[in-house]
């Protein structure tokens, strides 16, 4: 098990791909302090801004398991590409955390910034504070983002989360910002509170649950039923009843939209074309 | 400075040399007959293949198109960039690179030469500034004169030589370098929603067709005597079944071309030879072209490769871009340059598994592969249309090897495969006919007399490949030629050593080349034409001429002419 202390407060963004189970697997200790890393534009060694302690376990596991503890909210890219393994952070981190991930684990106890779960293929990302936008989207300009794996999120999540998404789960217990699910094609986002709006803009398929209050939906969509409940997952069903709407129609999409009917009652006004 | 290449397997087509042992000698930017031994610097290339520098007739490399695909498509850049060096500068980009990225990254191919084949007019200023950015390389760029209005009503009214004389204006206002028509008529047609789907649909509001207009600009061509002849991108391209379209272009010109001179040159040739009624029996047109093309001397050809990749496609042909858009419902860019031409970009991928972008690439191969003189058909990749330039080698390598033929066509659509003809083909190319598709026969249908070859007096450009004809047997040996194709053991531009081992030893700016057409009446400038300027360009008459301070350095080339 490696533990990773800062040791100073980041004045500048830092880009450490290096931290990820995958790199510092079989290193010593001395290996993994002389790992290269990005401090602003210039090229620094590891043990600059952390500090590194190996503690041998008893029944070892087969990938180091990473705890970082301490503030890296500046610190970008961890875990990025992880294919096995956990990374554990007591406190903030920065944007890209675990981007294009394959698989292992990634745990947060704070907040996250933006492009958290980036285009990840598998494996789960927690994060039990808030994150930020563009939460599993792909990069500027990408279409394909979280390709499989689970994000959940027990704060607040920023806007554009899931955007592109074509397999995988989002789950997030608190509220999101706008466009969530934006061009999405496939998987699931269930969205415990509120959401800020243009839920699921040009989406071609996939499901998003919204638990909470929803100002309005997209004129673009039609309403289908009530439904009683849905399914998020293996095991995991929510209960309605659910306004379940179809869209996005500019797209020609096959999107479902489930918005919890207690909490909406200005949508009553769709039963009528029921 | 002077350089002293000794001891390698020298190609040099035009002049007839194949594969001996020679020496090369380098001074003042040119091929000479000999230098001082003991102060030339010597390079040995005992054991390399040595070639002219290599040249590029279609690539769109700048342009206001080019950047565009650039604001298009972040994604591109993400996963491809260069670091700065203490001698390069950085950059960005897989499909589309920068500016600089694209001068180093010819460079350590080898390639010396580039032409960037689609320029609006209106556009000239922006390309020319991107062109003086690019480094490394000499090029030049053909303005899009097949939709032009003024050109347009001169071969309705039949007035070739007012129209000749209009085109030799246009060159020397944009810096131009050959004729390129694109869709012609289709174009126009789109400005009104429209398109033209037969060389003898007419053109809305101005009583042409494609066929005058081919025609009208292959005599103006000539009375021109421009070194290139007109550059053609066809009606109905990407269409399936359009290759009839092709042998109808190729066929409308023959009775003008003389003395066994090309009179036509149709660019990216895949992308016309598309047989059958739909997508889904899509199949090659290749050996019906390549059976044309090898029985008349009037075509030139270049072929287009598909690459397996992803890359965006960007033409001047609005409709068919708008088709694409359709095809793939992803992002798009479509504009309609005033009166001049149209454009349009979709970024898109080409997978193995389809079975549409498996007989594309097919097609590339088997018209390279069918069609005999290698003097008729040229490497590209229409880049980034079918794919990028950098994938050059990996082209080279399917040419010459039949076992790199079949390693991809393991691992594309089983139903295109068997429909290929790829497997039934045994013709694998020498380094000579190489030599000859990727530089002199390009530098020859160009006109291009001091590029292509290694002649005295010919332009110092020197490609040296690390690889032995001798030992190494390119059909079993295929990734020790791509390898040896993907880094230039040394690049030699402009008489100074830039390249060695893949690695750029020095920044060098290339030359811009225009044609100074001079004819013996100039321009009837009438106020009729002033007016149109200012009517509907939106820059006037007066400002349109790109002034020769904005090429970084200017090199024109003059042509006399016959009108």
């Amino acid at each position: 098990m490696i533990n990773l202390y800062p040791v100073k407060e980041f004045k500048f963004p830092v880009i450490a791909e290096c931290i990820s189970p995958d790199v510092f697997q079989g290193k010593t200790r001395e290996e993994i302090e002389e790992l290269n890393v990005w401090e602003g534009n210039k090229q620094i060694k590891l043990r600059e801004i952390f500090k590194v302690e190996k503690i041998k376990t008893e029944n070892l596991p087969e990938k180091d398991a990473i705890t970082i503890k301490g503030d890296v909210s500046k610190v970008r890219r961890i875990g990025v590409g992880m294919k096995s393994g956990e990374i554990t952070i007591h406190g903030n981190a920065g944007m890209h955390l675990g981007e294009e991930m394959k698989d292992g684990k990634i745990t947060v106890h704070g907040n996250v910034g933006g492009w958290v779960g980036s285009m990840m293929k598998g494996g789960i990302i927690e994060i039990h504070g808030n994150a930020g936008d563009y939460l599993g989207a792909p990069y500027r300009g990408g279409s394909e983002g979280m390709h499989g794996g689970k994000i959940i999120v027990y704060g607040n999540v920023g806007n554009e989360a899931g955007s592109h998404m074509r397999k995988g789960t989002i789950k997030v217990y608190g509220n999101v910002g706008q466009f969530v699910g934006l061009r999405m094609r496939d998987g699931t986002i269930y969205v415990q509170k509120d959401s800020e709006g243009r839920v699921g803009a040009c989406m071609a398929g996939g499901k998003i649950v919204i638990g909470g209050f929803l100002d309005s939906v997209l004129p673009t969509f039609t309403i289908d039923s009530v439904k009683e409940k849905v399914k998020i997952e293996e095991g995991e069903t929510v209960a309605g009843p659910l306004y379940l709407f179809l869209g996005d129609l500019v797209e020609n999409g096959n999107g479902k939209l489930y918005v919890f009917k207690e909490k909406n009652p200005h949508l009553s006004s769709y039963e009528k074309l029921l | 400075m002077e350089i002293l290449i000794r001891n390698g397997f020298v190609y040099d087509p035009i002049n007839g040399v194949n594969g001996e042992k020679m020496d090369i000698a380098v001074k003042d930017g040119k091929i000479v007959e000999k230098v001082d031994e003991r102060k030339a610097r010597k390079i040995n290339a005992s054991g390399m293949v040595v070639m002219p520098g290599g040249v590029d007739i279609h690539c769109h490399i700048a342009g206001s198109e080019v950047n565009t695909g650039r604001l298009l498509r972040p994604e591109d850049h993400l996963k491809d960039f260069e670091r700065k060096t203490s001698i390069t500068r950085s950059g960005v980009g897989h499909s589309i690179p920068s500016t600089f990225t694209t001068g180093y990254r010819y460079a350590r191919m080898g390639y010396t030469t580039i032409m960037n084949p689609s320029m609006p007019p209106l556009e000239a200023k922006h390309t020319h500034e991107e062109l003086s950015d690019t480094p490394m390389v000499d090029k030049a760029s053909y303005p899009l004169l097949g939709d032009w209005w003024f050109v347009l009503e001169y071969l309705r009214d039949n007035e070739i030589e007012e129209c000749a004389r209009h085109v030799a204006w246009i060159m020397n206002s944009t810096k131009g370098y050959a004729i390129k028509i694109v869709n012609p008529g289709g174009l126009e047609a789109w400005g009104f929603g429209s398109n033209v789907h037969s060389l003898d649909d007419q053109v809305p509001h101005f009583c042409t067709t494609p066929r005058e207009i081919i025609r009208g600009l292959c005599k103006v061509n000539k009375l021109l005597n421009l070194p290139h002849t007109i550059h053609v991108h066809t009606n109905n391209l990407g269409q399936p079944g359009n290759y009839m379209t092709a042998l109808d272009t190729m066929e409308c010109v023959r009775d003008l071309a003389c003395d066994d001179k090309p009179a036509i040159h149709i660019t990216h040739c895949q992308f016309c030879a598309f047989k059958g009624d739909d997508w889904r029996t899509l199949e090659s047109g290749a050996e019906n072209i390549a059976n044309y093309v090898n029985c008349h001397s009037h075509v030139t050809l270049d072929m287009g490769q598909v690459i397996f990749t992803d890359t965006t496609t960007m033409t001047a042909d609005g409709p068919f871009q708008f088709g694409l858009y359709e095809l793939t419902g992803n992002k798009w860019v479509n504009h309609d340059v005033e009166t001049e031409t149209s454009a349009g970009i979709v970024p898109f991928r080409y997978r193995r598994k389809s079975y549409v972008h498996s007989i594309q690439w097919s097609i590339g191969l088997e018209l390279a592969l069918l069609i005999k003189d290698p003097w008729k058909i040229f490497m590209t990749t229409d880049h980034p249309n079918a794919g990028p330039f950098t994938s050059y080698p990996r082209i080279i390598a399917w040419l010459m090897s039949k076992k790199a033929r079949e390693a991809t066509l393991k691992r594309v659509n089983p139903r295109a495969k068997s429909r290929s003809l790829l497997p039934s083909m045994d013709r694998e190319l020498s380094f000579y006919e190489i030599a000859v598709m990727t530089r002199a026969g390009q530098a020859k249908a160009l006109g291009l007399k001091n590029k292509g070859h290694l002649g005295i007096g010919a332009d110092a450009d020197v490609a040296i490949y690390n690889v032995n004809p001798e030992t190494v047997d390119p059909s079993r040996k295929y990734k020790t030629v791509r390898r040896a194709f993907r880094k230039a053991g040394y690049t030699i531009k402009g008489g100074k050593l830039v390249v060695k081992n893949g690695e750029i030893l020095k920044h060098v700016e290339g030359a811009t080349m225009w044609l100074d057409v001079q004819t013996s009446e100039p321009l009837k400038v009438s106020d009729e034409m002033k007016r149109k300027f200012r009517e509907y360009w939106t820059v006037e008459y007066e400002n349109y001429p790109v002034t020769e301070h904005s090429l970084e350095i200017s090199k024109p080339i003059t042509v006399g002419t016959n009108v």
